[in-house]
């Protein structure tokens, strides 16, 4: 283990290993380096840690994804929430790190097919922490691009601003979203339309916009660093009915971006 | 670019000058506007929340969310629509405020 400090001794990292590998699998028995006075048998010991692990971390994709789980009921996303634990430890001992996988997890998972906007819904929840927790930094003023002369503006590349996240969805995830983070009772979603969702936190507080087909498609092209010509080409080819100047003025309204630069 | 290009250079420019103009419609807000705006929003309400219901939004592995014992605990939060903080009727004669409370702390 490269990354244990050296002051570690080793066989505390040994003992610390095996003790942990089991946690998470039930079928793996008690180690044999656990035991109760008199070298008796500690299966109930061991299960009080078994059980402290597994729930925490329920806890902690309880508390990342309410969205999810106000849809799913607390046993159903409790149960779904169980599998995936044990599927997938944490990788970082900071809590608000996991669950990334979580939502690639829920679009496979069995019992959550009938639901397949569900995913979508996570992505969103997910991309919200992510917003939350991402470095600060001043957004691109309006004066940046209104200074560029109209014959360079093809040319022009943007740069994320950290807490910007794209979540593409054929399913109104938005809407989904929204109405189960809401306080109040959650009507019934009839709109059937396709709803991407454009996070931002260009201050303190976290914003999740519903985008225009068209508009992602844009943004995704200018988050993959193109230039606004040929990033605007792709959305008009893609999306006929595109609305260039209304995708422009969301982007920087909702502080997507942080600098300007010529590219090519 | 190409002649076949669906969007030429003076569509774009018209397009961001467009999109400029609306932004302009939206002007930044000076700080006065922007705390009228907070106020007219939601503001943090002490002494108000049921026992692990204060608002944290901070995410899991932050301390302080959901963590009140106690119901209307005098140092825990929640967000309340801006105005109604001080004029909410809770049992007991109980008054949220904007600011920390030393009432109904856990022991």
């Amino acid at each position: 283990m490269a990354d244990v400090p050296s002051r570690v001794p080793l066989e505390a990292c040994d003992y610390a290993a095996r003790f942990a590998a089991p946690l998470l699998d039930p079928a793996c028995t008690t180690p044999a380096l656990v035991a109760g006075p008199n070298s008796k048998r500690a299966d109930k010991r061991f299960n009080v840690y078994r059980n402290n692990v597994t729930v925490s971390l329920i806890e902690a994709l309880a508390a990342t994804f309410p969205a999810v789980q106000r849809v799913t009921g607390e046993v159903f996303f409790r149960a779904m929430a169980r599998f995936h634990v044990r599927e997938s430890p944490p990788t970082s001992p900071l809590l608000f790190e996991y669950g990334r996988d979580f939502p690639d997890f829920i679009a496979r998972y069995e019992y959550a097919q009938s639901m397949p906007w569900l995913a979508d819904v996570a992505r969103i929840e997910r991309a919200w922490l992510d917003a939350y927790h991402a470095a600060d930094a001043k957004v691109l003023a309006a004066d940046a691009i209104a200074a560029i002369p109209a014959e360079r503006l093809g040319g022009i590349v943007f740069e994320p601003h950290p807490a910007t996240r794209l979540v593409r969805s054929v399913y109104p995830a938005v809407t989904i979203f929204a109405a189960n983070r809401a306080e109040g009772p959650v009507s019934r979603v009839d709109n059937a339309a396709p709803e991407s969702a454009l996070v931002t936190r260009p201050d303190l507080d976290v914003i999740v916009r519903r985008l225009s087909t068209g508009t992602d498609i844009l943004l995704d092209a200018l988050l993959r660093g193109r230039p606004l010509a040929e990033a605007a080409e792709i959305a008009a080819t893609q999306c006929p009915t595109f609305d260039l100047a209304a995708g422009i003025a969301v982007m920087l309204e909702a502080g997507a971006f942080t600098a300007i630069h010529q590219g090519g | 670019m190409s002649t076949k290009s669906k969007i030429s250079a003076a569509m774009l420019a018209g397009a961001v000058a467009t999109a400029l103009s609306s932004l302009a419609l939206a002007a930044p807000l000076t700080e006065a506007q922007v705390k009228a705006a907070m106020d007219a929003g939601k503001e943090k309400c002490f002494g108000v929340a049921l026992k692990g219901q204060n608002d944290c939004k901070a995410g899991p592995g932050t301390t302080c969310q959901a963590t009140s014992t106690v119901d209307y605990q005098g140092n825990a939060w929640k967000f309340v629509d801006g105005g109604t903080c001080a004029t909410m009727e809770l049992p007991g004669d109980r008054k949220g405020s904007p600011e920390e409370l030393t009432r109904d702390l856990p022991v």
